[in-house]
């Protein structure tokens, strides 16, 4: 019938293999382009994977006191170790060190032990853990060989516990409240906003109004008086949850827009239209054509919303309001380094866990960035 | 004369303007304004005029994609009582659509670019007789060689076919339930010219190897006199004239008709000149009252200005204006 589809010329145009690249498929070839964004997706990976294994990353237990170890400046990982007669062999480790008190001013210092070296080793054997909660273990990927030496990466601090123990360990927390938090926001978010844009009229003008007024409430205050609320005798898990809860009551609106939006752009879409005049039911409607149409815009907008969540409970547990002590997350490690005299004296409190907030909150939303040109089809 | 499959009357469409929370509208947009026409069964029916006419809408109504503001259509199917489409509720819609489809104007977007070939086609045969897995895959297959595609497009992207052939994949779409009448929106209108030829002659061959009933919207008029055997000019929301084609395109008796056509480009350069220079229309504000043309009309008078004109049948052709056949 048509000389066009049929003519070999036509089927020499069109390969086997790209025909049957999906959406996705796209996408996904699309986001690989992107050099920053997906070496952040391993990053970013790479963190999750570090708050899954913790116990097994962590060289120490998180909350093991030290009272000869207090502000232990970071310690060196050193290759050589010459004997004292002279030979030298490749043997990974860290000096032993000696605190020394200078009686005069109160300040400790530490110095190098002649000649005695800690030893370091990978798989190693260390305090025992419950690998994932559940599987009894007691080796760690990197630290001394001896379980009793004690070894400080990233320093320590005023109880002498190990700083990167401790911020492995808090990713579990900071990491996830980002996930949890935007979870909710999700919810709320996509199913408040598919409404407003869906059925529109005053449904829509009402969630609209909330969504107005909850963005112009100042977030800091909100949040102060929200986890004031929350009382001090609450289980460390059950704060946790509240917290979430908090961190997300903004985030939502933002994505109930989003969503709003693209409900509106949609309905009015052609092949929307063709969808009903086939016969499919609203819901049908929703969730084999709109849905999928502005799920991975979804999955963009979310992955920047992570980073604002776990900045979001950075500052709430650095004001002393989130999460308290002894739950370890990123921001209860930086409210140790409060006040002037411990940034002075070690400033390690402060670079460490800063530098890791930093590292995943750029990560994620380099992410999300490319994610976002991924999905976009217009972008170049 | 052929029995009627759509009977439309006194058919309103009109869209409030402006309005909010706190403020009711002022004024509407009549789009569609008392238009009334029968189809019969087997023609194909055309609807032309300028963009804004109101065709679309049109369409839309019949469809019930739009709810009509006032009037009724009717729908004639073959043994079967007539089903009023204006007050149809959502069930019988559904049945409703499957034996009157729509052909879109865009195929770039009443195609989902998220969905393989075979759920684009197949979702309303899925739906309407509950076909799935192979039985499926067979039907689309055999309605994509119906269209001139190949059985081997069923599980490929929209994104992987030219303008011509989603056109086909939506005209696939629209047979797969073996409809009685097919709307075709602007169906060609989107393709150039060597594609449109070609979608139109697939279209005549399933019109006679399906039985179907067009209705055929543009804004061409080469298209139309192609493929439709009676014409409705729209002009504002009204058909101001309606005929059959070789009645309209030898004597239009609308002056709105008569600019169209003469409006209509002539490849030839020495026939050009012969044709002289047409009057262009000017551009005016539409009166509240009298005729809708009058602002742009060669040959208002203060008649055309005061009075709505009145429908008048002539010889083959209703026309809307007081001087039909005169000037």
């Amino acid at each position: 019938m048509s000389a066009i589809d049929h003519s070999p010329a036509a089927i020499a145009d069109a390969p086997a293999a790209p025909i049957l690249l999906g959406p996705w498929a796209l996408m996904w070839r699309k986001f690989k382009r992107h050099r920053i964004a997906y070496a952040s997706l391993w990053l970013v990976g790479f963190i999750y994977v570090l708050a899954l294994f913790g116990n097994f990353f962590a060289p120490q237990a998180h909350d093991e006191t030290n009272r000869r170890g207090i502000f232990v400046p970071p310690q060196a990982i050193q290759f050589i170790h010459r004997a004292e007669d002279g030979s030298a062999r490749l043997q990974l480790h860290v000096d032993a060190l000696r605190m020394k008190v200078d009686q005069a001013t109160m300040r400790r210092s530490y110095e190098a032990r002649e000649g005695e070296i800690i030893p370091l080793g990978f798989f190693v054997k260390g305090h025992p853990y419950q690998l994932l909660g559940f599987i009894k273990a007691d080796r760690h990927f990197f630290g001394p060989k001896n379980p009793d030496d004690v070894a400080y990466f990233l320093g320590s601090d005023r109880l002498g516990r190990d700083i990167l123990s401790r911020i492995i360990i808090g990713t579990q927390i900071s990491m996830s409240i980002g996930l949890v938090g935007v979870a909710v926001s999700l919810v709320i978010g996509v199913s408040l906003g598919g409404i407003s844009g869906y059925y529109g009229g005053w449904i829509d003008n009402v969630i609209q109004r909330v969504i107005e007024f909850l963005r112009s409430i100042p977030t800091i205050p909100l949040w102060m008086g929200l986890a004031a609320a929350i009382p001090l005798g609450w289980p460390p898990l059950r704060t946790y949850f509240i917290v979430t809860l908090i961190v997300s009551m903004i985030g939502w609106t933002s994505l109930a827009r989003e969503v709003r939006g693209k409900f509106l752009s949609l309905r009015n879409e052609d092949f929307i239209t063709a969808a009903r005049l086939d016969g499919l039911s609203d819901w049908e409607v929703i969730r084999k054509h709109m849905v999928p149409s502005f799920s991975s815009h979804i999955i963009a907008s979310l992955t920047l919303a992570v980073p604002l969540m776990i900045l979001a409970e950075t500052s709430l547990s650095f004001l002393g309001i989130g999460l308290q002590p002894p739950i370890v997350s990123w921001g209860t490690l930086l409210k140790e380094a409060q006040n002037v005299r411990t940034i002075i004296e070690a400033p390690w409190l402060l670079i460490a866990p800063g530098t890791m907030i930093v590292i995943a909150v750029l990560a994620l939303n380099f992410l999300g960035d490319g994610l976002r040109d991924a999905a976009d089809p217009h972008a170049q | 004369m052929a029995e009627s499959i759509l009977e439309v009357r006194d058919l309103r469409m009109h869209f409030p303007i402006g309005g909010g929370f706190f403020s009711k509208s002022h004024d509407v947009v009549k789009a569609v304004d008392n238009v009334s026409f029968d189809v019969k069964r087997g023609e194909t029916f055309g609807i032309v005029g300028e963009s804004g006419s109101g065709k679309t809408t049109l369409g839309r109504c019949i469809m019930r994609v739009l709810d009509p503001s006032a009037g009724s259509i009717r729908l004639y199917r073959e043994g079967r009582a007539p089903d009023e489409i204006t007050t149809a509720d959502r069930r019988l819609l559904t049945e409703i659509w499957r034996d009157m489809r729509m052909v879109f104007q865009d195929p770039q977007s009443s195609l989902n670019p998220r969905l393989r070939v075979l759920e684009l086609v197949g979702q309303c045969l899925r739906k309407s007789e509950g076909l799935s897995g192979q039985a499926l895959s067979d039907r689309v297959g055999d309605l994509l060689e119906q269209v001139g595609l190949q059985r081997e497009f069923l599980m490929r992207y929209p994104n992987a076919f030219s303008g011509g052939q989603r056109q086909r994949l939506g005209i696939a779409r629209a047979l797969a339930t073996k409809p009685q009448l097919v709307i075709a929106d602007e169906a060609v209108s989107a393709l150039d010219v060597s594609i449109q030829a070609q979608t139109l002659n697939l279209m005549q061959d399933l019109q006679e190897a399906f039985d179907l009933t067009y209705i055929f919207i543009a804004h061409d008029l080469a298209v139309v006199e192609h493929i439709c055997e009676r014409i409705a000019v729209m002009y504002l929301g009204q058909i101001v004239e309606l005929a059959d084609r070789d009645t309209l395109f030898r004597d239009p008796k609308h002056p709105y008709t008569r600019a169209l056509l003469s409006a209509v480009p002539i490849p030839d350069p020495r026939a050009r000149k012969k044709a002289g220079k047409r009057k262009s229309l000017s551009d005016g504000a539409v009166a509240k009252t009298g005729c809708k043309f009058a602002s742009r009309c060669p040959h208002a008078t203060d008649l055309c200005r005061a009075e709505t004109p009145p429908k008048r049948r002539l010889t083959g052709a209703d026309v809307l204006c007081h001087y039909a056949g005169e000037v």
